[in-house]
C-alpha cells in the first residue's frame, strides 16, 4: 500500500497553499502567524522549490540558487520569519567582472558604483546621481512604458560598457533584458546594488530546515509528496482542492504553481472570462538556464581574491540575445569557500550558470544530448582555469545541468528558471477579481522572482488573503 | 481616535518598521520617502499592522495616500474616527 501523505488532513482550511517555493512558504507563514489554518502541499519531498541544493559522494553539497540576493532579504526575513535566519545572511565581498571592456572588483554598492562611474568610465557625479535616484524612485505599483534601455539611455548615452557594468549581473539574476519596462530594472536595482549582494551563510539546506522549523510553530500544517490535481471552483468561488485523488475543504487557495499551469489547468479556463484565459494565454515565460557543479578534492582549496562571484565574458559587447545563445561567450562562476558552510565538512566548490533557452536543448537526441553536456562542462573547465589555475587536476566531481533538468525537477514549463514576463504579474495580481478565494504567489514579472521578490511577493498576497478572510468573517457575524 | 491619535498610531508602527529612524523631527508634509529609508514594502507593512492593529483596510488603489504624514492622517480619520485606541 502507498503511502497517505495526507493522513490525519480533515475538515476545512481557511487557506491551502499548493507549493513550497519562497513564495508558497511566507504565505503559508505569515497567514499562520494570523491565526488562519494553513496547509501548505508540496509535491516534492522536500521544501524550497527552486531554493534547493544536492548532494553528492565526498561530502560535497551544492547549490542550485544561492548565488546572491538583495539586501532587503534582511529585513523581510526577519520580519516575515526568524531572527535567526536574517542573522544568517553575511554579505559577498568581491564581486568581479572579467570580459574584454573592462576588469574590476568592486562591493557592488551605490558608493562603490559611483566611485567606479566617476574615476574608472569617466562620468559627472551629478549624472551618476541622477540616474541612482530615478532608479531608486520606482515603486512596484508603478506604470511605465519606458524600457530599461530607454532608461539608461537617458543617463548613459552610447555607454555599452556601463550599461553591461549596471545591466549583466541582473539579466543573470532574473533574465530581464533591455528590452523590459524600466520599472523591472529599477525595483531590482534600488534593492541590490545600492547596498551589496548577500548570501546565506550554512548553505540552502540550511536555510530551508530553519523555515520548515519556523512554519510547524506558525502552526502550518506542512505535507511533503501531495501533488495537488486539481482546484474547485463553484459559482465563481473556490470550493476546495483535489490532491493526491482526495478532496480538501478550503475557503482560499493561494497557488504557488507556475501561473499559467494555475490558470489553465489546475482550475480550468471555463472559470475565467475569455479576455483572462487570452491574456494568461499571451504570457511569456522568462528564460532557462545551464549550470555546471565543479567540486574541488577535500584538500584543494582556492585562493579568496579568485571572487564570490565573478562575472565572466568573452564577448566584445554586452548583448542580451548572447546570453541566452548555446554558444557560450558569458558565464558567471559562483564560488563556495569553505565558510559557506561552518557546521559542514570543509569543501571548496564553484558553480558556473549561463542563461540558456529551453528549444536549443529540448530537441536533442540522447546521445547528442549527452555529447552536448559533455561539452559544457569541458568548455566550463576551460575557462574557469583562467581563474583557478590547475582546475581539472584539483577536480573531484563534476556535472551539468541543462534547461532539461530544470525542466523536469521544477516542473515549470520549458524549464523557466525565473518565471515569467512583466505581463505575469498583472494576471498573477488579477486572479482574486475572477474567482473569489484564488489567489497566486510566485516567480511573476521579474520584480517579483528571485529569493527575495518571492518572499516580498508571498507577504503582499498574504496581506490580500488576510482582508479577504477578514471582510468574510466580518460579513458571517454580521 | 482623533487626528493626534491616528498620527501617535502611524509614529508607533514606523518605530516597528524603522527600528533605526530618528522619528522626532518628522515633517508632516513632506513625503515619508523624502525623509525616511522607506520602501514599497514597508509602506505594506503599514497597511498590514493597521489592518492588524484596528481592522481598518486600506485597499491598494488606496496605497498613495499614505505617501506624507499629512496625507495619511487626513486619508484615515474618516476611517479611523469610531476606533478606540489600544
Ligand atoms: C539555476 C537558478 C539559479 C538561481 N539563482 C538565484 C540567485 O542567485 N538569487 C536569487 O535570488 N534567485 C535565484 N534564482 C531564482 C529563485 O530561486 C526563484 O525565483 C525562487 O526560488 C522562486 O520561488 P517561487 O516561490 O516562485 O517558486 P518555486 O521555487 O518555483 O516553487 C514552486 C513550488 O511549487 C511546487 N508545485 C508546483 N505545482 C505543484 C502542484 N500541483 N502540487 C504541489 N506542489 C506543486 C513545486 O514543486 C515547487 O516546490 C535562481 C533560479 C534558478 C533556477
Amino acid at each position: 500500500m502507498p503511502m497517505d501523505f495526507l493522513k490525519g488532513v480533515s475538515g476545512e482550511y481557511d487557506v491551502t497553499v499548493i507549493g513550497s517555493g519562497l513564495a508558497g512558504m511566507t504565505v503559508a507563514n505569515a497567514l499562520a502567524r494570523s491565526g488562519h489554518r494553513v496547509l501548505l502541499l508540496e509535491q516534492h519531498y522536500k521544501l524550497g522549490g527552486m531554493a534547493t541544493w544536492f548532494k553528492r559522494k565526498g561530502g560535497h553539497i551544492f547549490d542550485v540558487s544561492l548565488h546572491g540576493f538583495p539586501v532587503g532579504m534582511i529585513k523581510s526575513c526577519r520580519r516575515y520569519w526568524t531572527r535567526e535566519i536574517a542573522d544568517s545572511i553575511v554579505q559577498l565581498k568581491h564581486v568581479r567582472f572579467d570580459n574584454p571592456m573592462f576588469s574590476l572588483t568592486t562591493r557592488y554598492h551605490r558608493e562603490d558604483f559611483t566611485r567606479l562611474l566617476t574615476e574608472k568610465f569617466g562620468v559627472s557625479q551629478s549624472q551618476v546621481d541622477a540616474f541612482f535616484d530615478a532608479a531608486r524612485g520606482m515603486n512596484f505599483y508603478d506604470d511605465q512604458q519606458l524600457t530599461v534601455g530607454e532608461f539608461f539611455d537617458q543617463y548613459f548615452p552610447g555607454r555599452g560598457d556601463i550599461v553591461r557594468l549596471l545591466m549583466e549581473p541582473i539579466t543573470y539574476a532574473n533574465g530581464s533584458t533591455l528590452e523590459d519596462p524600466a520599472i523591472t530594472y529599477g525595483i531590482v536595482f534600488s534593492n541590490f546594488m545600492s547596498k551589496g549582494v548577500y548570501t546565506f551563510e550554512g548553505g540552502t539546506d540550511r536555510l530551508i530546515q530553519l523555515m520548515q522549523k519556523d512554519l510547524i510553530k506558525s502552526g502550518v500544517d506542512v505535507r511533503l509528496r501531495v501533488d495537488v490535481e486539481k482546484i474547485h471552483v463553484e459559482k465563481g468561488r473556490v470550493t476546495g482542492v483535489t490532491a493526491n485523488g482526495q478532496f480538501i475543504n478550503t475557503r482560499v487557495v493561494v497557488s504557488n504553481a507556475n501561473i499559467k499551469n494555475t490558470i489553465l489547468n489546475l482550475v480550468g479556463r471555463d472559470n475565467f472570462s475569455s479576455e483572462f484565459v487570452d491574456e494568461t494565454e499571451k504570457i511569456r515565460l522568462n528564460n532557462s538556464s545551464t549550470q555546471v557543479y565543479m567540486a574541488l578534492k577535500p584538500d584543494e582549496q582556492i585562493d579568496e581574491e579568485t571572487g564570490d562571484l565573478l562575472f565572466s565574458s568573452t564577448a566584445p559587447a554586452f548583448q542580451t540575445d548572447l546570453l541566452l545563445s548555446r554558444d557560450i561567450t558569458s558565464r558567471t562562476f559562483s564560488f563556495y569557500y569553505p565558510r559557506t558552510r561552518p557546521q559542514g565538512r570543509p569543501r571548496s566548490l564553484v558553480v558556473s550558470s549561463t542563461n540558456a533557452r529551453y528549444e536549443d536543448w529540448a530537441e536533442l537526441s540522447d546521445e547528442a544530448y549527452e555529447a552536448s553536456k559533455q561539452d559544457l562542462i569541458e568548455t566550463t573547465l576551460e575557462s574557469l582555469d583562467r581563474y583557478v589555475p590547475g582546475i581539472r587536476k584539483k577536480l573531484d566531481h563534476a556535472e551539468a545541468a541543462t534547461p532539461r533538468t530544470f525542466q523536469y525537477y521544477t516542473r515549470h514549463a520549458l524549464g523557466a528558471s525565473f518565471g515569467t514576463k512583466f505581463e505575469g504579474l498583472a494576471v498573477s495580481r488579477g486572479l482574486s477579481s475572477q474567482v473569489n478565494g484564488l489567489f497566486h504567489a510566485g516567480s511573476v514579472g521579474i520584480i517579483m522572482s528571485g529569493w527575495l521578490g518571492a518572499i516580498n511577493y508571498g507577504v503582499i498576497v498574504a496581506n490580500e488573503v488576510d482582508a479577504l478572510l477578514l471582510s468574510k468573517n466580518t460579513a458571517q457575524v454580521g | 481616535m482623533t487626528s493626534e491619535e491616528i498620527r501617535e498610531v502611524i509614529i508607533d508602527i514606523l518605530g516597528d518598521i524603522a527600528p533605526d529612524e530618528e522619528l522626532g523631527d518628522l515633517k508632516d508634509e513632506i513625503a515619508f520617502r523624502d525623509q525616511l529609508e522607506l520602501d514599497s514594502m514597508d509602506f505594506l507593512d503599514i497597511v498590514m499592522e493597521l489592518r492588524k492593529r484596528y481592522r481598518v483596510q486600506v485597499p491598494e488603489e488606496d496605497y498613495g495616500e499614505l505617501a506624507s504624514m499629512q496625507s495619511t492622517v487626513t486619508y484615515l480619520e474618516p476611517k479611523m474616527q469610531d476606533v478606540e485606541k489600544a
